[in-house]
């Protein structure tokens, strides 16, 4: 989809002053005008214009359910929580660092050491209604783990919500099937990170 | 009084009440459809194919709904308002003709219920008594968008019978009757009553279309109920089938006025034939057509710019035409 018509808010060279004619005092002015507005066909173009858009049929509903307007992929819905290309494993490593910035406190994660001394995540969950959406968990984290999905339709019949940890996690099916979708929204890498990166000086 | 003639009139008034209580819902969902494509939208879609069942799920609806009565109305009038609105409509129907006259297994019919030989003033007055929906449906409601909208209609509808009547009194000096099968006999003789008389009937035949909009409180002139001021103006309170029967009245008007004005100024149904009956339904589409058409389209305007319109303008005008045409005739 092209956005380009509504990113543009540069409206200076489309901008111009409606020229409005003072209001008629005399009588005989006032007689003047109604008699011009009477006889400009204005009405008719009205009616014009009506019916043209009616025979050209460019309707533009979109019948919701059953078709969807593309959303954007920066787009900040249901949190979604990746994998690793190369190993499937979880990107995430427990940093706790989304929890600490998330404004509403609606995540909750918990962690504990598992049996190959390796720092685990054994309970997470977001309380959706609390989350505002504000984007903050998925620029914080260091791994790009936990980011926005598309999903909107979140309709519930509570106010509180959970997502859990399982119901976030990238399927298996969908790593082998290699359609994992990365967020391009905050906090994810920009286009072209590993030509402009650079060695720390330190290193040499 | 013959039996055969009483069947065929009760066989034609529950006819015509049935046939004109169903299209009043399938004028809505036509509204409801070419307002949606004047506007690019789709309009209902989803009951039946294209939407076409939602007049039926409407009167579901209407019929199964709650009929409340609020505890500060009076409840006497607050309950006859509606059928007022509904039975004036219907009445009015009994002295048009809708279609020519035709015969079925060796009897011929006359479609229309009663010829009286003042057709059209009875038409007239019949629906002026529409008025009285309107007016005492909103005063009884003790609620003042309700009780606004009672005097506008009022207003209006006074305002405009004197268009309406004035209107049509040079046509009327020209054909000499008020039967509406005589107007359509004369224009068969000497053609179409809008081409006559030196453009004398194209202009009663405009100021009456004007009026028109406003005796059914269509778009330009629907300040009676209108939404985005006053709510539902008499209708705010009403809820399940007596705001159906409202709804009924005004889509039937629409039907019947839209008869009116071909049977009047556009040669009603010719010499009779069959071409002549489908020209007849035609220009009653048209005319239905384009009360949706301006709702696309056109603006309201205020009530002191209607009451300017019609005292100011359309009256004047009217006087007018049937000097000119009391000229003409001598």
């Amino acid at each position: 989809m092209n956005n380009e018509a509504f990113n543009n808010r540069d409206v200076s060279d489309s901008y111009f002053l409606v020229d409005i004619e003072d209001y008629p005092t005399e009588p005989w002015d006032k007689f003047k005008r109604v008699i011009k507005r009477t006889f400009r066909i204005e009405l008719f173009v009205g009616l014009w214009v009506v019916i043209r858009e009616m025979f050209k049929f460019d309707i533009h509903t979109i019948s919701y359910p059953e078709e969807k307007m593309p959303i954007g992929p920066r787009y900040r819905a249901i949190h979604e929580m990746k994998r690793l290309w190369e190993s499937d494993t979880e990107r995430c490593i427990g940093c706790g660092l989304c929890e600490k910035i998330c404004i509403s406190n609606c995540i909750k994660i918990d962690t504990r050491i598992d049996e190959n001394s390796r720092k685990e995540v054994s309970e997470y969950s977001i309380n959706l209604g609390r989350c505002i959406f504000c984007g903050y968990c998925a620029e914080v984290c260091p791994e790009l783990a936990i980011t926005h999905g598309g999903r909107y339709e979140n309709a519930s019949d509570q106010r509180e919500h959970f997502l859990m940890y399982e119901d976030m996690l990238t399927p298996l099916d969908k790593m082998t099937a290699g359609t994992q979708v990365e967020f391009e929204g905050f906090g994810a890498i920009t286009p072209h990170e590993d030509e402009r990166v650079k060695k720390t000086p330190l290193a040499y | 009084m013959e039996v055969a003639y009483l069947i065929e009139t009760v066989i034609k008034v529950v006819v015509v009440l049935l046939v004109f209580s169903a299209l009043a819902g399938i004028g809505t969902y036509f509204e409801r459809k070419v307002l949606a494509f004047m506007q690019r939208r789709l309009g209902p879609m989803n009951v039946g194919p294209y939407g076409m069942l939602q007049f039926g799920a409407d009167a579901i609806k209407l019929f199964t709904k709650e009929d409340i009565i609020p505890s500060n109305v009076v409840a006497p009038i607050f309950k006859i308002a509606p059928v007022i609105t509904a039975a004036t409509a219907f009445i009015a129907a009994a002295a048009i003709p809708f279609l020519p006259e035709f015969t079925i297994f060796g009897y011929t019919v006359h479609p229309i219920v009663s010829d009286i030989n003042i057709g059209i003033l009875y038409i007239l007055g019949v629906m002026g008594v529409g008025l009285y929906g309107p007016l005492l449906g909103g005063m009884a409601s003790a609620n003042k968008f309700s009780l606004l909208s009672a005097a506008r209609g009022a207003a209006v509808f006074i305002s405009y019978e004197v268009v309406t009547g004035l209107s049509i009194l040079a046509p009327i000096m020209m054909v000499g009757s008020l039967s509406l099968i005589d107007f359509n006999d004369y224009q068969l003789e000497n053609g179409w009553m809008i081409f006559n008389m030196y453009g004398v009937g194209f202009v009663a035949f405009i100021l009456f279309w004007i009026a028109g909009f406003a005796e059914t409180g269509r778009t330009p002139f629907h300040l009676i109920a209108n939404d985005h001021e006053i709510i539902d103006g008499f209708g705010t309170e009403y809820s399940g089938m007596r705001w159906g029967l409202f709804f009924i009245g005004e889509y039937a008007n629409m039907f019947f006025i839209s008869f009116v004005i071909p049977l009047l100024f556009l040669g009603g149904y010719g010499d009779g034939s069959f071409l002549g009956a489908m020209a007849l339904l035609g220009k009653m589409s048209f005319f239905f057509f384009f009360f949706l058409w301006t709702r696309a389209a056109w603006p309201d305007v205020r009530p002191d710019q209607l009451m300017w319109l019609c005292w100011k303008v359309l009256m004047p005008i009217a006087v007018l035409n049937i000097l000119i045409a009391a000229i003409v005739m001598i």
